[in-house]
């Protein structure tokens, strides 16, 4: 699975994207999270409030807990300030 | 149409290939998002824009999609820069076409209101002294694309 990070989120963790396989700890973007906070400080804080991560699977916003399988592309991003 | 480009883009020249050897279109609405030189109460002196390419063109293409099934419209262009900003210039066009005027208002408004807070696009703010800093999402952008959600 591929996962992009953009703005303040590819800043805190200084990487733009990853790749990593589906398995049982990231079976879903929920488990997929809870891994992510144990990675390290920066991860533990970049995922310590969800209230500003938005999360997009294969380029569609999710609104609850999906499902992911290998070949997703996964993206973490702040709320959007575009216009 | 929807245009996500690097390169600043001209108003007039946009509107006027829109309407060419149009004679059925009555009203044309632009917005036009400029780089100001405040946020906040803070000086700004440039801005920067980061997107996600690939969902920022899906995004713009549902809301699009989105306006033309809720108003009679003709043409619709939505062009969004991404990079770096000087002040003053243009940072966003949307255009809508319609047989009356009122169609291409509401049509216009929804779609800027909508793009603000879907289409995924982050931007950064530079100040006097140099620092860089990413650009909080506003409340009030919220409430104005809430307005629509219940038009359908």
């Amino acid at each position: 699975m591929k996962i992009l990070y953009f703005a303040w989120l590819k800043a805190k963790l200084q990487m733009t994207e990853e790749v990593v396989s589906c398995s049982d700890e990231r079976r879903d973007t929920d488990s997929l999270v809870r891994w992510m906070k144990k990675r390290g400080p920066a991860f533990e804080e970049v995922f310590s409030d969800l209230e500003v991560v938005r999360i997009a699977v294969n380029q569609e916003y999710i609104t609850g807990n999906t499902t992911l399988s290998e070949g997703d592309e996964i993206a973490f991003f702040p709320p959007v300030t575009g216009g | 149409m929807i245009r996500v480009q690097r390169e600043k883009f001209d108003i007039g020249a946009e509107i006027e290939a829109l309407t060419t050897g149009r004679t059925d279109i009555g009203a044309v609405v632009s917005f036009t998002g400029l780089v100001r030189d405040f946020n906040d109460g803070n000086k700004v002196t440039g801005l920067s824009l980061e997107h996600y390419p690939g969902m920022t063109e899906r995004e713009l293409a549902k809301i699009e999609d989105e306006a033309r099934g809720r108003w009679d419209i003709q043409e619709c262009l939505i062009i969004h820069r991404h990079g770096k900003m000087a002040l003053g210039e243009p940072i966003v066009l949307v255009v809508t076409a319609s047989p009356h005027r009122r169609d291409a208002f509401e049509a216009a408004h929804f779609l800027m209101d909508w793009l603000k807070t879907k289409a995924p696009f982050w931007k950064q703010e530079m100040n006097a002294s140099g620092e860089v800093n990413w650009v909080n999402e506003r409340e009030s952008d919220l409430e104005a694309a809430k307005r629509w959600s219940s038009d359908t």
